[in-house]
């Protein structure tokens, strides 16, 4: 009986790969055949866990487009219809907003690992850009999302965000007009949020990280220790002819991946069941309120993962220079790697001037994220987000110079197993 | 080394996180806690009997239906029928007040607000506060006004319950220049004055304690509208965890046999 159901089984795939010559040799190529290097350690697993929270995203955003109301009289109500009414319509919407804060945390971690590892640096560099423009495109996606379900929060935090491009001289106001359709955030910009939202911003994501992990595959993976495992030598268990220290994606990394996914969809359990708001992190009070142009909510701030940019924006004196720092500030982003001039690559073999500086780099970024989700009122608040802003750029704008002088220890031929 | 420094630095972030989680839920300044809970269904039911019988003639619960009430709170549709259903609304209809907005709107000078998510957007603890701190001003068209929402339209429709409080104030502080200082901590400022405290000026048929029940109760009740989910969603993410729990420790297990061979 076995027999039977594996020869049919193997003359199925025989009949498929006969008549798609691509299939098998994709499958080759990006997992049984994939070598990765075999010292992963845990911030390795955010990649694949970014994965999963897209498809968490497309699969309970399309169940959530089944009941939602794309229209300003009826987006609010139609997101309390979700949430009682619609059979698990709240674990869907709970999924879909947690994912959606938790996009951010698994982004921000995997980004801040190929700045500890100089994941970016040469042969890299399109790997990079490419996750960059992710991040943008998973920006916008974001910020159009949070339009939807109307509230008070919805409607204010796309007042101000969409207002940004008033502070372009000549065109700015006529623009802010064409990007809402109207005066103010109405119908038809909840209608073109909801078309962007679902439709456009997902088919540019899916896109680009089907080419972010063509070009990865292409160069292969970094690891830990910057070694390049492709310059070291050959010959593994499984190919005389392939890195000795790689090992094949599947089934080594999917298996140890699946623990990372079981760990992740614990911690997130823990919020969609007994936390969803997460105090207003994730949902935001002031969005439990339908949107209301006549009433002013007291604080007007974007979600957290905004935050720090937010930040940069209310401590410049001026609108367009804090519009112009703003966005600067993602676009540093992109060209890290030109501006790292370091001969190695990981963290562990740089010396104390980049230990310190990148830590610095983070605490800056996450202290402004505190920053920006305040009121904005502390005159001394402000004071410490200009520094914190001020060495946000000098970090990178003096990257040349300290990446070069700063001391490096000898990078070892092979990669390191830690435990 | 690194690693360990690098995992140390992922924790600090984690608490600096963590440690910020307060102070947004706060934003509203310090208020004393409710300590009400959604899945306390005796004081939920509790509750709904006073919002039925104090609330409703002016409050909507546009989201919530009286199926539901009777469902998540153990009730007959007898029970929600004959003993909380005010408004004549039929059994599988949304709670609405039978005011009609437009002379609401002219006898309070703004419609009431629908009640059905009052306690996600504002929070219990504003709710409770609000509701037991009604006073009497000669200066407000209804004659009353209310320390947590500073000349609310709303007059005290407990008044009977918890009888009528008058409030004490004190000019504020001034330093030695003459110039007026915030009011002390715990002390709200209403019209440039400080407000110290109530007093009963005519009792009610409840005493203190009975009223602040009362109070919790309806909050209680208002808490459960606010998500009525929320009384299932725990109970089913216990079985989650579980289950993602072995799931993990399977995989962990697989894990650790196919990378026995990994040196």
């Amino acid at each position: 009986m076995a027999n039977a159901i594996s020869r049919a089984w193997g003359g199925m795939c025989e009949w498929f790969n006969e008549r798609t010559p691509g299939l098998l040799p994709v499958y080759r190529k990006h997992m049984s055949e994939y070598y990765a290097p075999k010292n992963f350690n845990i911030w390795y697993y955010f990649g694949s866990l970014a994965l999963l929270v897209l498809v968490n995203q497309i699969v309970t955003g399309i169940f959530l487009t089944m009941n939602y109301k794309p229209s300003a009289k009826e987006a609010f109500d139609s997101v309390e219809y979700i949430m009682r009414d619609v059979e698990w319509g709240w674990l869907i919407r709970y999924m879909h907003s947690t994912g959606a804060s938790a996009f951010f945390i698994v982004v921000y971690l995997h980004m801040f690992r190929g700045l500890i590892y100089g994941s970016y640096q040469k042969p890299r560099e399109l790997v990079w850009l490419l996750g960059m423009l992710i991040y943008l495109a998973l920006m916008a996606e974001a910020f159009m999302g949070y339009v939807l379900p109307w509230g008070q929060m919805s409607f204010w935090g796309a007042k101000v965000i969409i207002s940004l491009f008033g502070a372009i001289p000549v065109v700015g106001d006529q623009l802010v007009e064409w990007i809402m359709g109207d005066y103010l955030p109405a119908d038809a910009t909840l209608n073109r949020f909801f078309a962007l939202h679902v439709v456009a911003l997902p088919l540019v994501l899916l896109l680009l990280v089907v080419l972010h992990l063509a070009a990865l595959h292409e160069v292969g993976s970094n690891n830990p220790d910057g070694v390049e495992i492709k310059k070291g030598p050959k010959g593994n268990r499984w190919d005389p002819h392939k890195p000795a220290d790689g090992i094949p994606f599947h089934p080594y990394y999917t298996v140890k991946d699946l623990v990372g996914v079981g760990v992740f969809l614990i911690i997130v359990s823990l919020v969609i069941f007994f936390e969803p708001t997460v105090g207003g992190w994730f949902l935001e009070h002031d969005n439990f309120v339908e949107a209301n142009r006549l009433v002013t909510p007291a604080h007007i701030k974007p979600v957290w993962y905004f935050t720090p940019y937010y930040a940069m924006l209310r401590v410049v004196p001026s609108k367009l220079g804090g519009v112009l720092v703003m966005f600067s500030a993602i676009a540093l982003l992109f060209l890290m790697p030109w501006l790292d001039r370091s001969p190695v690559k990981s963290i562990r073999y740089r010396g104390w001037i980049s230990k310190i500086a990148l830590a610095l780099f983070a605490f800056a970024f996450v202290w402004l994220g505190k920053i920006g989700a305040g009121p904005g009122t502390d005159p001394v608040e402000t004071l410490i987000g200009r520094v914190l802003t001020f060495y946000y750029f000098v970090f990178f704008i003096s990257m040349p110079l300290w990446t070069k002088i700063d001391a490096t220890k000898p990078v070892p031929e092979r990669v390191t197993m830690h435990d | 080394m690194i690693k360990q420094a690098m995992n140390k630095l992922g924790l600090v972030l984690v608490a600096v996180l963590a440690g910020s989680i307060p102070a947004f839920a706060n934003e509203g300044g310090t208020l004393p806690p409710a300590n009400t809970r959604p899945d306390n269904i005796p004081a939920v039911q509790r509750g709904a009997r006073m919002f039925f019988n104090y609330c409703v003639g002016c409050h909507s619960l546009k989201y919530v239906r009286y199926s539901r009430i009777a469902e998540d709170l153990g009730l007959t549709e007898e029970q929600v029928m004959q003993n909380l259903n005010t408004t004549g609304g039929k059994f599988g209809e949304v709670v609405i007040s039978s005011m009609p907005p437009a002379d609401a709107q002219k006898w309070f000078g703004k419609a009431p607000p629908d009640l059905s998510l009052e306690a996600r957007a504002k929070g219990p603890d504003w709710i409770y506060n609000y509701l037991k701190s009604f006073y009497v001003d000669p200066a407000r068209p209804l004659g009353w006004n209310n320390s947590v929402f500073p000349n609310v339209s709303m007059p005290n429709v407990l008044w009977e319950l918890q009888g009528t409080q008058a409030a004490a104030f004190e000019p504020k502080p001034k330093d030695a220049k003459g110039v007026d200082q915030a009011c002390p901590h715990g002390q709200t400022e209403i019209e440039g004055k400080c407000l110290t405290g109530f007093s009963l000026v005519a009792a009610g048929s409840q005493s203190a304690q009975q009223f602040d029940e009362t109070a919790r109760d309806i909050t209680a009740f208002l808490q459960y509208v606010g998500e009525p989910v929320a009384l299932k969603r725990e109970k089913l993410g216990l079985w989650v965890l579980a289950y993602l729990g072995l799931f993990t420790f399977l995989a962990y297990l697989l894990k650790r046999e196919y990378w026995r061979d990994v040196h």
